[in-house]
């Protein structure tokens, strides 16, 4: 029904691009034309699909909720939560499309006819607003192209107002991240104190797992803890930039200061392929590689290790993070002026004193900047963690146990089938909204950082 | 004194020296870590592109496929019981074997070689009645030993091939009736709980799905949004709010556009669940930051005098952008778009999220069937206990990084060829 509804808009549009077009050429004949031919084409197809279109998406939206009060006025009197009014509603729904498997209440099937009425009375209410609005805007642009009015004007600012309209979907990617893991997040601290979930030592969720019925409030009090997570994030970090930075500022050196154009231009491609590799293969290879490896080597040393340890995720995110930092740090090393360089080599300074007194101090907020990237690029690195590292989240700052990380409990949690209204399920929300506030604020230090160094120099 | 500042000047090139062997030590290290990821991922996954193949003689019999016409039809061929046969050409490799000790002479083959024995007569009607020999899928443990991946020297009980089916396994290897062939089904078939089954079919046809509609939902808005920003946008507070907010999107982690396709995509606006659809769309939220600034770029890199040449000429502010700005900054777009799709082709985390892990065995035939993508199907494998999957998991990375690679040279391609160089 839609999917015709909006094809039908659509081939409308395109037949009065030819109509008018056609109509223009007619006009031409007789007087001088305001714009080109194909601009009254532009005028009357935009005329005839945007307001037709934009009252069809507002209405795609809004029809549901309407019909969902409707429905559900009928059990306003019967005192019942919000959760089982849902219920209520999908069972109703269910019945109406006729997949519905339960025993079947006379109640429940008049709220289902009720319900497939009222869908069809807005739908064929859909089909005559939109038909209406299709030929009042058709003629109201009709008029105006044989009135020969200007029409190259309006149909530029349309397209403007396209433009824009485009560019604010960005805003709106935004919006929809704050708003999505805000609202599962609020009603989860409904749940749980927020107070207990910064600073809980204890992250059991799956021991708030109750058949049919609440779970008990003293069990989410301690369940929920998420220190141990957060410790373990920046723990995972810790070990990958301590793998990354040496590396991966050596090598940024290296290439920007003492590397010929040739091994320049071979050598910084093929360290970016690190970067291009996707995590979930860097995962198998932790698990599958260095996992085993680095539990070979710590049992040959008398020691202790997991085969799941935070070392060998830590370590083998540090390899996928190298190329942020070097190329990063080649970058704002090779737009250092030359004539800083000159400065330090006319006092008798060896390269490496140059790099060491003069380069780095003058690169180092946007080294810095690379760095605060890289960090919250680890922090919010997933696969590696959930393959390699353990999924219990322990409180430990042995690197050759297993820890687990906010990416790696979101994952856990929310693989399979996700029950809504389950504070299991919202507890993920509560991570995502922490994981984005902790990111969102690394990358705004590390871009502002970034921008101050490059105004300093241009 | 001299040789006070002698032995200092020595000290400063030796320090000098060694400043640079850290750098080339940083750089090999960076290499050879490559180097050793592929060799592991090459040295594993390799096998996994041949397919081990069991030859036996099957005998059509008519009384024990139940057949009672005089010349069968297709359809009786089809309706035939062929268990019998089947089973009769797997214990012909040992007769003397007791019958209740069968079973280990049926766990060579994969579970599905009555489909194989009942195909073969389907596509060769005229076999009915003969002895003819046949190819049977190896069972993955087989698989295992004959690819030589698998220790055969441990004790039979840690063992999952035991001491007969070695015996059995070494007499058809000398007598040459095992065979390794190109493994055409680990790209035709779908996934499969049994390694020697499964294929990526499924899953690479999800991923093709997922990029087309993050292509379709991402690439129209990132550049529109791109034309705005780069050439109409007025300098204010409002749009210098939507570059920031564009430039922090391509900076958070994936997992939370995972979440957002849950929490709105799925629960929001009930679309379907484990679909490329959805998959595709989530991605494309990602995507989008990652197009608009590859966009502004290549836009910001055609030079202005071709915009007042336009401008010059009459054309309006729309139609200079229209006729010449974008066309001239396509190359940059598309190379940046590729590029981004790349990204998007590794993600795994938002996938799963929105319940791309499902186990799907049919090929998704459009983006509205539940499927698997590529990386998640490398998860689900590397997940799975079984052995025969890990040579999978490497041949499931190849491909993957096959795809990569064509798609970062097809970019570098765009961008080399076709772009204007302004000088």
């Amino acid at each position: 029904m839609n999917l015709i509804l909006v094809t039908f808009i659509i081939l409308l549009a395109f037949t009065s691009y030819y109509f008018g077009r056609k109509k223009a050429l007619v006009i031409q004949s007789s007087q001088r034309l305001t714009a080109l031919p194909k601009f009254y084409g532009y005028y009357l197809a935009a005329w005839c699909a945007a307001p037709a279109l934009i009252i069809f998406a507002l209405w795609s939206v809004f029809e549901p909720s309407i019909v969902k009060t409707f429905i559900l006025q009928d059990y306003t009197d019967q005192n019942l939560t919000k959760n089982e009014l849902q219920l209520i509603y999908t069972k109703v729904k269910a019945l109406a499309a006729g997949t519905y498997t339960g025993n079947i209440t006379n109640f429940l099937d008049e709220s289902a006819n009720k319900y497939i009425q009222l869908k069809g009375i807005a739908n064929s209410a859909k089909v005559a607003i939109i038909l209406a609005i299709l030929i009042f805007s058709l003629s109201f642009a009709y008029r105006s192209v044989q009135k020969n009015d200007r029409m190259r004007e309006p149909v530029e600012i349309f397209l403007k107002w396209v433009l824009f309209v485009a560019s604010l979907g960005a805003v709106l990617v935004t919006i929809g991240i704050v708003f999505s893991l805000l609202f599962e997040a609020i009603r989860f601290f409904q749940a749980v104190k927020i107070f207990d979930f910064i600073f809980g030592t204890h992250w059991y969720p799956a021991k708030t797992f109750v058949r049919d019925g609440q779970p008990d409030p003293e069990l989410m009090k301690d369940a929920f803890g998420a220190v141990p997570l957060f410790a373990g994030t920046f723990f995972i970090a810790f070990i990958a930039m301590c793998v990354a930075i040496p590396i991966g500022l050596l090598s940024g050196i290296y290439l920007s200061e003492y590397a010929g154009r040739g091994i320049r231009k071979y050598a910084k491609p093929i360290i970016e392929i690190l970067a291009g590799i996707p995590t979930v293969v860097y995962g198998f290879f932790a698990a599958l590689t260095v996992g085993p490896f680095v539990k070979e080597i710590g049992n040959a040393m008398g020691l202790e290790v997991s085969a799941e340890s935070a070392l060998a995720a830590g370590a083998v995110m540090g390899v996928m993070i190298i190329p942020f930092i070097s190329s990063l740090s080649d970058d704002v090393m090779t737009a250092v002026p030359q004539n800083l360089r000159d400065g330090s080599y006319a006092m008798g300074a060896t390269k490496s004193e140059t790099v060491k007194k003069v380069i780095f101090p003058a690169a180092l907020p946007g080294i810095v900047g690379s760095i605060l990237l890289a960090v919250s690029r680890a922090v919010g690195e997933t696969m590696i963690v959930v393959m390699a590292s353990g999924l219990a989240a322990n409180l430990t700052m042995n690197p050759l146990e297993s820890t687990s990380t906010i990416t790696a409990q979101i994952v856990v949690i929310l693989i399979g089938d996700q029950q809504f209204g389950d504070p299991k399920t919202q507890s993920a929300f509560a991570l995502g909204i922490s994981l984005f506030i902790v990111t969102l604020f690394l990358n705004v230090i590390a871009l502002s950082v970034v921008k101050k160094y490059r105004e300093k120099y241009e | 004194m001299n040789s006070f500042k002698k032995n200092l000047l020595k000290k400063r090139y030796n320090a000098e020296r060694r400043f640079q062997w850290y750098g080339k030590i940083a750089i090999g290290l960076a290499l050879s870590f490559l180097a050793v990821f592929m060799f592991q991922i090459f040295s594993k996954g390799y096998s996994a592109f041949q397919k081990t193949w069991i030859v036996t003689e099957v005998h059509y019999d008519k009384e024990l496929l139940l057949i009672d016409a005089e010349s069968p039809s297709k359809d009786d061929l089809e309706n035939a019981d062929y268990y019998d046969v089947a089973y009769k050409a797997m214990t012909s490799l040992d007769p003397g074997l007791p019958e209740e000790e069968d079973r280990q002479l049926i766990q060579m083959v994969s579970y599905k070689y009555e489909a194989e024995v009942k195909d073969l007569l389907l596509k060769n009607p005229d076999y009915l009645g003969k002895i003819v020999p046949i190819k049977l899928t190896a069972s993955d443990d087989v698989d295992q030993v004959h690819k030589g991946n698998y220790p055969r020297d441990i004790p039979e009980e840690n063992r999952r091939v035991n001491d007969y089916q070695l015996q059995i396994y070494d007499m058809l290897n000398e007598r040459g009736d095992i065979l390794l062939e190109f493994n055409i089904s680990f790209f035709t078939s779908p996934d499969s709980r049994e390694a020697e089954l499964a294929g990526i079919a499924s899953s690479f046809m999800g991923t093709v799905f997922s990029i087309l509609v993050c292509l379709a939902f991402s690439f129209p808005v990132a550049v529109l949004a791109a034309i705005y920003l780069e050439e109409f946008a007025p300098k204010n507070k409002f749009t210098d709010f939507i570059e920031v907010n564009i430039n922090n999107l391509a900076a958070v982690p994936s997992i939370v556009f995972g979440l957002l396709g849950l929490g709105v995509l799925l629960a929001v606006f009930n679309l379907p669940r484990s679909t490329p659809l959805v998959g595709g769309i989530t991605l494309s939220l990602m995507t989008l930051p990652t197009i608009i600034i590859a966009a502004r770029a290549s836009l910001k890199a055609v030079p202005p005098s071709i915009r007042e040449a336009a401008l010059a000429m009459g054309a309006s502010n729309m139609q200079t952008t229209m006729h010449h700005t974008v066309p001239l900054s396509m190359p940059g777009t598309l190379s940046g778009t590729i590029i981004g799709l790349a990204q998007a082709l590794g993600e795994t985390a938002p996938l799963i999220l929105i319940g791309m892990v499902a186990f799907v065995n049919t090929i998704p035939g459009t983006p509205v069937d539940p499927a698997a993508s590529l990386p998640v199907q490398i998860y689900i494998w590397s997940e799975s206990a079984e052995r025969g999957f890990v040579e999978k998991v490497s041949a499931c990375i190849m491909v993957l990084l096959a795809f990569l690679i064509l798609m970062n040279l097809t970019a570098q391609i765009v961008r080399h060829k076709f772009e204007k160089k302004w000088s």
